[in-house]
């Protein structure tokens, strides 16, 4: 205690709200620099000590109204330019979905940045070393008692004045309070290289941290067991059969669902020669066959089967023309043939074309070719 | 405290004059000696046995969150038809749960109630501990616990943003404002008396140092100098303000989740107020449970009083009777809506399979809290508590009929289905129970239970007796 030499204040304990209230009023009188430190906020301490309302609650107006227009500009953004989005049949940017959010964000941003910009701006806390800790005086204004501390910095402060002011007001117990002027200085600060190392430290670690948790370790065991299941693929070995193999083949003298074989598909000239149309020629048949020619085959023999590719000719190879002597000779099993099982660089179309519309599309072509070239008979 | 003291003397209410909170005529001091004893003394006997038996549930929950973990969702009995079960109908009623803590300190707070003091801090607490159980369920009911940070809007490499028109994804927001916002409330009011607790700490070994050190770093250096009290006053305002509407956001989402749905049963704009008002119901009937418990182990029974929790029983009676309205709305709305498929929901809900979990909850919670009408039982301790645990299983129940009655039979006969929970499903939910109790009884012992300064703020001898210029 030999280096506390430096006065910081002169303090007086008082027993009821109402001694200190009267203390207050005489103190602020003569006094700036002085504080009252009461167990629980005196209701009108306030008024007695000239202080006024608490501008605190423009903190809560500002910043919370300021997040919520900054979330409603996020989200016109997300919603407008870019992830433009239609849900549930809503328009993009729909407000009254919005509410519950912006209400929850407002909120959140205006309580939480109040409460921090009270404790650290207007109340200049955390601080734990300030000259009243660790005193007789601020154990027993904590507890029961009600004080008064006349700070010396105070222009009008003369310490028997003080004293004869707090004897006056009827100060149960007055006491000075000394502090240490170096050490005051030489506290925590947050330049001090020690916090500034270690918050340096916290930092470094955590973003490792995060980084390597979200990039490797939610890829790892056992964490990935969505991606890495325990299931048989086709191509790995098996145990349980006796050929070592996962896929089995069909069992003997059966046919596996949609694999029925095809008695012609080496053989063009046969289907040609024995396969006839099994469709009628109806306008619901031709109307079918056209929109599947249309969407199917158009592309590389052209709408009307000219050969009038649309695509780029050095990616994709015209189709032939479909008006020529040798396709009009074809029989229509032949030209389902090609159809079905492709020919040259055309691949076959049984996957996209059902049978019955290779049956129609063939339908088609001959209405094409009969439109395309007219005989004098079909003329009026 | 005349009048309090008169009404317990002669038997005669006084119903003119707000009875005192805080009865024995105490000193500041001895509202100081008696919030921190628990903190400063040994743990008691009955502390420790209480601790063991909820840190065995605990472990209980641990271990079934451990096999979720690692096993996955796969471990519980939710399927479909019935793809929300357990895990939402334990999400609701533990933040349903949380509601009460800030009815208590906001609401009650706004409306210059001041029996709420006595039992404010514990009920903010409770909610804090709450959301924290709540939590858990929808966190590792997305598969994935590890990747919470997908239900937040940020920049990610998929390049997808979340849907802000889904109720979910309000659900994130308001329940992480909530908890957010209620810890700060907390804490606030927590930094007065943690000074308090600094400033009594004076031993000299290394274990008070570290006592010391812990309450003043909590404390922020908390000098309860007027010149802050003014600030401080005027925020926990603020946050009262605030919280308030909060609360009544939080459970309208959460029914959001349910009424959003175009599912009979959860499809009606009854479910705000409805849920919010369960929520408050089975919120106060825990406080009530936990309470009496408590000021029984730590001898609070001058701070925590009879009037206080009469009073609470008053407001689980008002709420109680508000959900069996609620419930009787449903059925009158499925039957003049003339919408078939309701009117079998609901039919089905009170005579299908699932009826003995209906009349669980019809008795439980509208039936039950009924005796509170009379005086003489609203003030009896044995019959609250039992009543409150009436309540908290009935208000379990009723989130378990909304979500799996619905679930299991809707439009189409061909899809529906039933509901077996499993043995991981009832770890989590029991265990649940043992995290908060656990998380209870932790800070009744190692933080201040009653708000110090709040008590000695609204004790008779504190009002100055002639006012300087004030506005009252």
């Amino acid at each position: 205690m030999s280096s506390s030499n430096k006065l910081f204040a002169l303090t007086g304990l008082f027993d009821t709200p109402d001694e200190i209230m009267h203390a207050a009023e005489t103190a602020s009188k003569k006094y700036r620099k002085y504080d009252v430190n009461t167990p629980f906020p005196v209701h009108g301490m306030d008024d007695a000590m000239g202080l006024g309302e608490s501008p605190i609650g423009w903190v809560t107006i500002i910043i919370g109204s300021t997040c919520m227009l900054l979330m409603l500009a996020f989200i016109a953004w997300v919603s407008l330019v870019d992830y433009p989005n239609i849900w549930a049949g809503k328009p993009y940017f729909n407000l009254p979905g919005y509410i519950p959010i912006l209400f929850e964000v407002t909120v959140l941003t205006g309580a939480v940045s109040t409460v921090i910009i009270m404790f650290t701006i207007a109340c200049g806390l955390p601080r734990n070393s300030h000259p009243l800790h660790d005193t007789a005086y601020m154990q027993r204004t904590s507890d029961d008692k009600f004080g008064i501390c006349l700070e010396a910095d105070d222009e009008a402060f003369d310490e028997a004045s003080a004293h004869e002011l707090l004897t006056s007001l009827g100060a149960k117990k007055i006491e000075p309070i000394y502090f240490d002027a170096e050490k005051e200085k030489s506290g925590l600060s947050l330049l001090n290289p020690w916090f500034l190392g270690f918050g340096g430290t916290v930092a470094v670690g955590m973003s490792v941290f995060v980084y390597l948790a979200f990039n490797y370790m939610v890829f790892e065991a056992p964490y990935n067991w969505m991606s890495v299941q325990p299931r048989v693929t086709h191509q790995k070995s098996n145990n349980v059969f006796a050929d070592g193999r996962s896929m089995q083949k069909p069992v003997a003298g059966t046919i596996s669902r949609g694999y029925l074989p095809d008695p012609y598909e080496k053989d063009p000239e046969t289907m040609g020669k024995f396969v006839v149309n099994p469709l009628p020629v109806t306008q619901e048949v031709l109307d079918m066959g056209k929109e599947k020619f249309e969407s199917r085959c158009s592309a590389c023999h052209g709408n009307y089967g000219n050969g009038d590719s649309r695509l780029p000719s050095d990616a994709y190879p015209a189709g032939p023309s479909l008006h020529s002597p040798k396709i009009v000779d074809y029989t229509d099993g032949r030209i389902n043939h090609i159809i079905t099982h492709g020919q040259n660089v055309m691949p076959s179309y049984a996957k996209q074309l059902t049978k019955d519309e290779r049956w129609a599309v063939v339908h088609y072509i001959r209405a094409l070719q009969r439109s395309q070239n007219p005989k004098e008979t079909d003329l009026k | 405290m005349q009048v309090a003291d008169k009404s317990t003397a002669d038997g005669i209410p006084d119903y003119s004059v707000e009875p005192s909170v805080v009865l024995k005529s105490p000193t500041f001091h001895d509202i100081t000696e008696t919030i921190v004893k628990p903190i400063e003394s040994p743990p008691s006997f009955k502390w420790l046995m209480a601790l063991a038996i909820s840190m065995a549930l605990f472990s209980v929950e641990l271990i079934g969150w451990g096999v979720s973990f690692y096993y996955g969702t796969g471990m519980w009995g939710n399927n479909i038809p019935v793809a929300w079960a357990f895990p939402i109908v334990n999400f609701v009623f533990w933040v349903g749960i949380g509601h009460a803590g800030t009815l208590i300190s906001a609401i009650l707070f706004l409306f210059r109630q001041k029996w709420r003091n006595g039992i404010a801090r514990f009920a903010e607490a409770m909610t804090i501990f709450a959301v924290m159980c709540a939590g858990l369920f929808p966190l590792f009911h997305t598969g994935r616990p590890w990747l919470p940070l997908y239900l937040m809007p940020y920049p990610n490499k998929h390049a997808v943003w979340v849907n802000f028109l889904s109720p979910l994804v309000w659900d994130v927001f308001a329940v992480s404002t909530y908890f957010t916002v209620s810890l700060f409330f907390w804490y606030t009011g927590l930094v007065p008396d943690f000074a308090t607790l600094r400033d009594r700490t004076l031993g000299k070994d290394l274990i008070s140092k570290v006592k010391k050190t812990i309450y003043s770093v909590l404390s922020l250096g908390w000098r309860f100098s007027n010149r802050h009290w003014r600030h401080y006053e005027r925020v926990y305002l603020i946050l009262a303000g605030l919280s308030t509407p909060l609360v009544l956001s939080v459970h309208t989402i959460v029914s959001f989740d349910f009424a959003v749905s175009g599912l009979p049963g959860w499809h009606t704009t009854i479910f705000p107020p409805y849920f919010v008002a369960g929520a408050i119901f089975s919120g106060f009937a825990m406080v009530v449970t936990v309470l009496v418990f408590i000021r029984y182990i730590f001898d609070m029974q001058h701070i925590i009083t009879i009037d206080t929790l009469e009073k609470m029983n008053k407001i689980i009676l008002l709420t109680g009777t508000l959900v069996g309205y609620a419930y009787g709305m449903e059925f009158f709305i499925a039957w003049y809506s003339g919408n078939l498929v309701e009117q079998f929901v609901f039919i089905n809900r009170a005579f299908g399979p699932y009826a003995w979990a209906y009349w669980i909850m019809i008795s439980c919670n509208v039936i039950s809290p009924q005796m509170f009408w009379s005086r003489k039982l609203r003030r009896s301790v044995p019959i609250m508590f039992v009543t409150s645990i009436f309540v908290n299983i009935g208000m379990w129940f009723e989130r378990y009929v909304i979500t799996v009655t619905s679930l299991t039979r809707d439009f189409l006969p061909s899809s529906w289905g039933w509901y077996n929970p499993t043995f991981t499903d009832f770890s989590l939910l029991f265990g649940s129970f043992g995290m908060f109790f656990t998380l209870t009884l932790l800070f009744v012992k190692f933080m201040p239970l009653v708000a110090i300064s709040e008590v000695k703020g609204i004790m008779d001898i504190a009002k100055p007796t002639h006012h300087h210029g004030g506005d009252h």
